[in-house]
């Protein structure tokens, strides 16, 4: 299921189906934003510089889906979806993925994965690190 | 003294009428229009007053006949006059929020009477086919997880505090449990002549682990109204007012890019509510907390002062939270048992608040009801708005 994406928001889907995990750095306060918009959130200023980020981080808290009657995601019960805490700051909603569920924790390492949506964007997931 | 209280907002206006429907899991035919002005009659005439008293009105959206211009399209069909009317859309804090505008139009004396009045044909399968219109940016960045509906937020919120503090499912579970024995004496309640023990709780099936199927609320149809007036005029009413001392709101628009996702605004809401009450938590004695999910009860009693934050467990497994209890939470059976009539859900709280207030809530009456905490809490921890509810001016 692709993502709905808006101006604002399009450029970082398509930046995962080049296997980027893209965040914005705010030019004149320096902070780290995500999700992306056009304005920062701490200064409203709207230079923004873009830095690809390591896609590593850890689990901040989590859960196991084990009941979502909407089609798309029955098929894959149980899921586990977790607050990843990045390694440049933000929180950001995602999968844990490559893994049983009882494998998860919080504070396990996690990197990036991207799976494919079509349409010229992909969704970033994560799956246990497995060191360098 | 607060701000607030020096704005002279204090026990300025009273609830003094009370109109709520019996909650339906399917729509039946029913259109929330039509549920909405069957409250709203019913509150009206429980305030012993007429149409042509009520000069202001509070609504919020219908999620189910979501439109454009809605105050006026519910003050047609209730054939109103108004010189006061709000829309207000604040998550599971709309009911609170409702009241305290109406509150402070009426302090203001924008208006001398005010309806408040909520509901909706919420369906969980129908919601399915004809979703809500949410549509905004932070959603796009939790629907291609499988995050769609609040469920896995207050789960995440369970699991980091069990994490940080200790918390157990069983001290969870407690606080459905006992709001289940208050509900036996509501039998407006969806889950009336169904009681439930804590292992029953832990029996249902896992929704989003850890949170089970009966620590979640369930959506339903309904409506609820409250009739408010300015308290000078309450002397010759049928019944006793409930005065509303405080009120207080705060909003912390994205939970996780906070410092402690825990720690809520409920921690200001609270605390403006009290301030312009001139009480705090010790006074209270009784609540009405927003509980769509058992986690949100446990971390908003921390966060409006009853116990430490972390503690929430401990502290609901030390008291009976039942009606007749050393601290009756959610006296009506709270949305968990009653059943979430849409933003109307958070309305069942204000009114069975006032209704223990106004010592009219029969055999689940509390013993002391000097002072109720009312409490709404929208989105993820986000919108949150306090209210104090007194006997007494």
């Amino acid at each position: 299921m692709a993502p709905r994406t808006d101006e604002e928001s399009r450029w970082f889907w398509e930046a995962c189906a080049r296997q980027e995990f893209v965040l914005q750095h705010c030019v004149a306060c320096g902070v780290i934003r995500f999700h992306p918009r056009t304005l920062c959130p701490a200064c409203l200023s709207a230079e923004t510089a873009f830095v690809r980020a390591s896609g590593r981080g850890e689990v901040y808290t989590f859960t196991v889906t084990w009941q979502n009657q909407s089609p798309a995601w029955r098929e894959r019960l149980p899921y586990v979806l977790a607050w990843v805490q990045l390694e440049e700051g933000p929180l950001v909603l995602s999968n844990v993925v490559d893994c049983k569920p009882e494998a998860v924790c919080i504070g396990l390492k996690v990197e990036v994965v991207f799976e494919d949506a079509g349409e010229g964007l992909a969704v970033p997931r994560f799956k246990p690190f497995e060191g360098a | 003294m607060s701000i607030l209280a020096e704005a002279g907002l204090r026990g300025r206006a009273a609830i003094v009428g009370l109109g709520e429907l019996a909650p339906t899991k399917k729509p039946e035919g029913r259109t929330p229009l039509e549920l909405i002005s069957e409250a709203a009659m019913a509150a009206i005439a429980d305030a012993g007053l007429t149409r042509g008293d009520i000069d202001g009105l509070v609504v919020c959206p219908a999620m189910m006949q979501y439109s454009m211009l809605w105050p006026s399209i519910v003050a047609e069909h209730l054939g109103l006059s108004l010189s006061y009317m709000e829309f207000v859309d604040l998550g599971g804090a709309t009911a609170c929020g409702m009241v305290a505008r109406a509150a402070a139009a009426i302090a203001t004396r924008r208006a001398t009477t005010v309806l408040c009045v909520s509901g909706d044909t919420w369906d969980p399968q129908g919601m399915y086919l004809k979703p809500p219109p949410l549509l905004f940016p932070l959603r796009d960045f939790t629907v291609p997880y499988g995050a769609a509906g609040a469920n896995a937020d207050y789960a995440m919120a369970a699991r980091l505090h069990m994490h940080r503090y200790g918390t157990t499912s069983r001290q969870l579970a407690k606080i459905a449990a006992d709001q289940r024995k208050s509900a036996q004496e509501n039998p407006l309640a969806l889950f009336y002549g169904h009681p439930l023990s804590i292992d029953d709780v832990l029996a249902s099936p896992m929704v989003c682990d850890p949170l089970h199927k009966l620590e979640i609320v369930l959506p339903c149809c309904g409506a609820e109204a409250a009739v408010l007036t300015a308290s000078d005029r309450t002397q010759d009413l049928p019944h006793p007012p409930a005065y509303v001392l405080g009120f207080g709101e705060a909003l912390d628009p994205d939970p996780f890019q906070r410092e402690d996702f825990l720690t809520t605004p409920t921690v200001e809401s609270a605390r403006r509510a009290f301030g312009m009450a001139g009480l705090g938590p010790r006074d209270v004695t009784l609540a009405e907390i927003y509980d769509c999910y058992t986690s949100a009860v446990l971390i908003e009693l921390e966060d409006a002062g009853f116990c430490h934050k972390g503690e929430g467990g401990p502290f609901v497994e030390a008291h009976d939270l039942t009606f007749g209890g050393d601290f009756p939470l959610n006296t009506n059976g709270g949305m968990l048992s009653f059943g979430q009539p849409g933003l109307g859900g958070g309305m069942t709280l204000v009114l069975e608040g006032a209704r223990q207030v106004m010592g009219r809530a029969g055999p689940r009456q509390v013993r002391r009801n000097d002072v109720a905490f009312v409490h709404g809490n929208g989105g993820t921890f986000t919108e949150e708005c306090s209210l104090i509810l007194s006997r007494e001016r």
